[in-house]
């Protein structure tokens, strides 16, 4: 799924982009309450295994390649948002190193690839280790639904970016139908792979899981002959305040109603079809010419009235995610006026 | 980074390119890509000079033309996508060797093959003079947040100690008479991949300790300083330079 | 980059080097590795801990530095109290020497290996050069400075892993295993290093032989406790005390017929 240069046009890129860069500040900021000092190797391991993984490609008919993703893998072990952050590392030393995937297109990729499965499959892993009886099997069972349904997700996603921004014109049912259809099936192997690495994990070393932190039984110490109860530790996945639980509910709703409506009104294809018979297409084309990366921000579509809710709603999240950021700068600039104390607090806060 | 710190990518040499500090070529690369993916499409001698002027820094780098197109081949992947775009896209036809074609398809066709050959032999020389661990110098010199940098050190070690671990775990396999072989195999290769898991964390974490033992809070110290003279960065981004005239000429002429 | 905190409380010339009270600990899975361990070492002691394979003496030395920080009970290192406030000036005074030397070398030459700890504490250009150079002739491995690590060979890249912590200046030398798969050559250059370092050390092994030859006093760590405190020889010569602990000497060992080391 990766996307080279020159595929999605420069607007697209460029909004994606913002997008990812939003994504990837506050995930920067979360990432500090998930990773201590024990688990920021296990960051890059899990960066790697996403590495390795992603590197078993597929093509796809109508999209780039597909392969693994990794997302719901990183999300349940290190947390959602140094999970973001793992997967827009392996991006971008792909891109940088390999040349997998566009360095232009980077925006694109981090939002597809990163965003989308991270959240969905957190999302839905919390929801049912939530609703799943208080066993370590539920985990197991919980990360195999999330990693199968985050794969075909991030492909709508895709389709979504590639109906706004594609410089080419490919009826978006077409597209749809085989990246989400290639991509459930690559959603089956993740799940297994998913699956037995979290239950593997989480048989041996369960401190390693971050999904799990809630189901660790209180620890006691024997001292001196008599059991004493040990101090509670404290865990990051608990230890969160309920506003900002709820503003990253709030975020992740915003980016799925984003693209939820977007398909509601976009998936029947078929409409598109009759369209093109009865020679509506004939605009689209004119349009599709003036196909440069600097062309219109989704000009062949934005005419039609299907598109503009889900329009409506990617720009909102775009707007929302570039504010946050930018109130999000604000903040850190005032904080690092003095690069030493911050430093300083860094080093606290890892530790 | 530990025994990685040598990549298949990586091309030994003493080129006045492999000189240069790793910050400037990865800004000059990020921006010669930028500039090619700006040009219009219908520009195609545009396209050709900037091939030209990779091709003139691969001469320079001394990187042979075989080894450079032989790690081009990385992009076949979206290559088998573009061939397809003439056949799926629709608008205006078009009649070559008896098939009907798209002439939009036809164009997206080349405008991806076009700039996302040119993106992958830019990464490619990059990669093919500068070691990793100067690549993480470069992007941390570059500012790109530290738990990035961390992560992506992190990875590229683990990199090498996955590869080792699954050598040895496909050894013991083997040895007891286990070989995967179609779909009734994946059980186990999929539980092999937890164990892997464990296995590759472990070794890791010794390493993370010593580290974390010496003084080690997040970000690499800074042993040799890496300055870039104004003459290096002049020298990095006459690539980038040059791709902006032509491009700059693609639209207006 | 965090340049090392000025000691908060300069601790007290009088301190010892290391004080272990009351420590307890139990890892994450439930398994429970230390129950209470109690020792104080002075400065300039060197002394060994003793104990057979899962006494928990690496999980103790974990401690030293607060990368595992305590279930129940106190660490400190020249009266500096370890924990969150004050880590980065704990693990500059606590040099750990990890069992595998290549678990330790982590960089591509030995000179940045051993430049590593003190960068890290903020040490820049000729100032870092010099200790550099001051820690790698102390192990006698200063004309290896340019070479990989691991095309060293295993004697050296241990000494090159106590140059790595000598050169953050440590007020305690933590050794755990130094003696493991060296050659006698080897082990003899490796005690010859540590005789004449001016430094305490706290040498975690099950070479008791190794233990004599270099500690005047060593500490037996059994089950997660301290079972004897005492002179490596009345230790060792306790027949009683080391099968109850899982402790042998190798065959044909009398540590009564052996000059104990100074």
């Amino acid at each position: 799924m990766h996307v080279p240069d020159g595929f999605i046009n420069a607007p697209v890129s460029a909004v994606t982009g913002v997008v990812a860069a939003g994504a990837v500040g506050l995930s920067l900021r979360g990432a500090r309450k998930e990773l201590d000092e024990r688990t920021a190797p296990l960051a890059g391991l899990v960066a790697a295994f996403v590495f390795a993984v992603q590197m078993l490609n597929f093509p796809v008919a109508a999209g780039t390649s597909g392969h693994l993703l990794g997302g719901a893998l990183a999300a349940i072990l290190v947390g959602p948002y140094t999970g973001v952050l793992c997967i827009s590392v392996v991006l971008l030393m792909q891109g940088v190193l390999f040349a997998d995937g566009g360095l232009t297109a980077l925006g694109v990729n981090i939002t597809n690839m990163g965003v989308v499965t991270v959240v969905v499959a957190y999302a839905l892993f919390r929801g049912l280790v939530k609703v799943l009886p208080k066993k370590r099997r539920s985990v197991t069972v919980a990360s195999f639904v999330a990693a199968l349904v985050s794969v075909p997700a991030a492909a709508a996603a895709f389709t979504g970016m590639y109906a706004l921004g594609g410089t080419t014109y490919v009826p978006t049912g077409t597209v749809l139908t085989a990246m989400v259809g290639v991509h459930t099936l690559i959603g089956l192997g993740e799940a297994a792979i998913t699956a037995a690495t979290v239950g593997a994990v989480i048989a041996v070393r369960p401190d390693l899981v971050y999904g799990a932190r809630g189901l660790t039984a209180p620890l006691k110490l024997r001292v001196g002959g008599e059991l004493v109860d040990a101090a509670p530790a404290t865990s990051p996945g608990r230890a969160r305040s309920p506003r900002k639980v709820w503003i990253t509910g709030l975020v992740a709703s915003v980016v799925l109603a984003g693209f939820v409506s977007f398909y509601a009104s976009a998936s029947p294809d078929g409409l598109e079809k009759v369209a093109a018979d009865h020679g509506m297409d004939k605009k689209a084309e004119e349009h599709a010419a003036a196909n440069s990366p600097l062309a219109d921000y989704g000009v062949q579509d934005i005419a039609d009235g299907r598109l503009s809710g889900g329009l409506a709603g990617v720009i909102g999240v775009a707007a929302t995610v570039a504010a946050g950021t930018g109130v999000f700068w604000v903040v850190r600039r005032r904080r690092t006026a003095d690069a030493d104390a911050a430093a300083s607090a860094r080093a606290e806060e890892t530790v | 980074m530990g025994a990685g710190h040598a990549h298949r990518l990586y091309r030994r040499g003493d080129s006045p390119v492999h000189a240069l500090p790793p910050h400037c070529k990865l800004a000059a690369v990020l921006c010669f890509v930028l500039v090619v993916v700006a040009t219009p499409r219908e520009a195609m001698w545009a396209f050709a000079l900037y091939a030209a002027l990779l091709a003139t820094v691969a001469y320079a780098a001394r990187v042979p033309a075989g080894f450079l197109l032989k790690r081009l081949l990385i992009e076949v992947p979206f290559v088998a996508f573009a061939v397809l775009l003439p056949f799926v896209a629709h608008g205006e036809q078009t009649q070559v060797l008896g098939l009907s074609l798209s002439v939009d398809g036809l164009w997206g066709a080349w405008n991806v093959l076009a700039k996302g050959t040119l993106g992958v032999a830019a990464s490619v020389l990059l990669a093919a003079t500068t070691e990793l661990r100067e690549l993480l110098l470069g992007l941390q010199r570059l500012k790109l947040p530290p738990l990035l940098v961390q992560i992506a050190s992190f990875m590229i070690r683990y990199g090498d100690v996955i590869a080792d671990e699954m050598r040895r775990m496909r050894i013991a396999r083997e040895s007891r008479g286990f070989e995967a072989r179609g779909v009734r195999h994946w059980g186990v290769l999929a539980k092999s991949a937890g164990a892997l898991f464990i296995r590759s964390y472990e070794r890791g974490e010794r390493v993370h300790l010593a580290m974390v033992s010496r003084g080690y809070a997040g970000s690499m110290p800074v042993i040799d300083e890496v300055t870039a003279s104004r003459a290096q960065w002049s020298y990095a981004l006459t690539l980038p330079l040059s791709a902006l005239a032509v491009c700059l000429l693609g639209w207006f002429l | 980059m965090t340049p090392p905190a000025p000691a908060p409380e300069a601790a007290s010339a009088e301190a010892p080097s290391l004080e272990v009270a009351g420590l307890a600990y139990a890892y994450p899975d439930g398994h429970q590795a230390l129950f209470g361990v109690d020792f104080r070492i002075g400065r300039g002691e060197r002394v060994a801990l003793l104990g057979p394979n899962g006494a928990g003496k690496t999980t103790l030395v974990l401690h030293l530095n607060g990368i595992l920080t305590a279930g129940a009970g106190t660490v400190s290192v020249a009266g500096l109290p370890v924990g969150k406030r004050h880590l980065a000036e704990v693990r500059r005074r606590v040099g750990i020497v990890f069992q595998d030397p290549d678990d330790q070398l982590f960089m591509p030459t030995v000179r940045e290996d051993v430049a590593f700890g003190p960068a890290a504490a903020g040490l820049r250009g000729a100032e870092l050069e010099a200790r550099v150079r001051e820690a790698l002739e102390q192990v006698g491995m200063a004309e290896f400075a340019d070479r990989p690590p691991h095309h060293l060979s295993f004697g050296q890249r241990r000494r090159v892993a106590v140059a790595t912590v000598l050169a953050m200046g440590p007020e305690i030398l933590v050794l755990d295993e130094p003696s493991s798969n060296l050659d006698p050559a080897s082990r003899r250059e490796l005690a010859d290093i540590l005789r004449s370092l001016d430094v305490t050390v706290l040498m975690v092994t099950h070479d008791l032989p190794y233990a004599l030859e270099l500690c005047p006093r060593s500490l037996v760590l059994s089950e997660g406790a301290i079972a004897a405190d005492g002179p490596t020889r009345d230790i060792l010569a306790d027949e009683n005390l080391m099968r109850a602990h899982r402790l042998e000497l190798p065959f044909g060992f009398d540590p009564r017929t052996v000059a104990a080391g100074a």
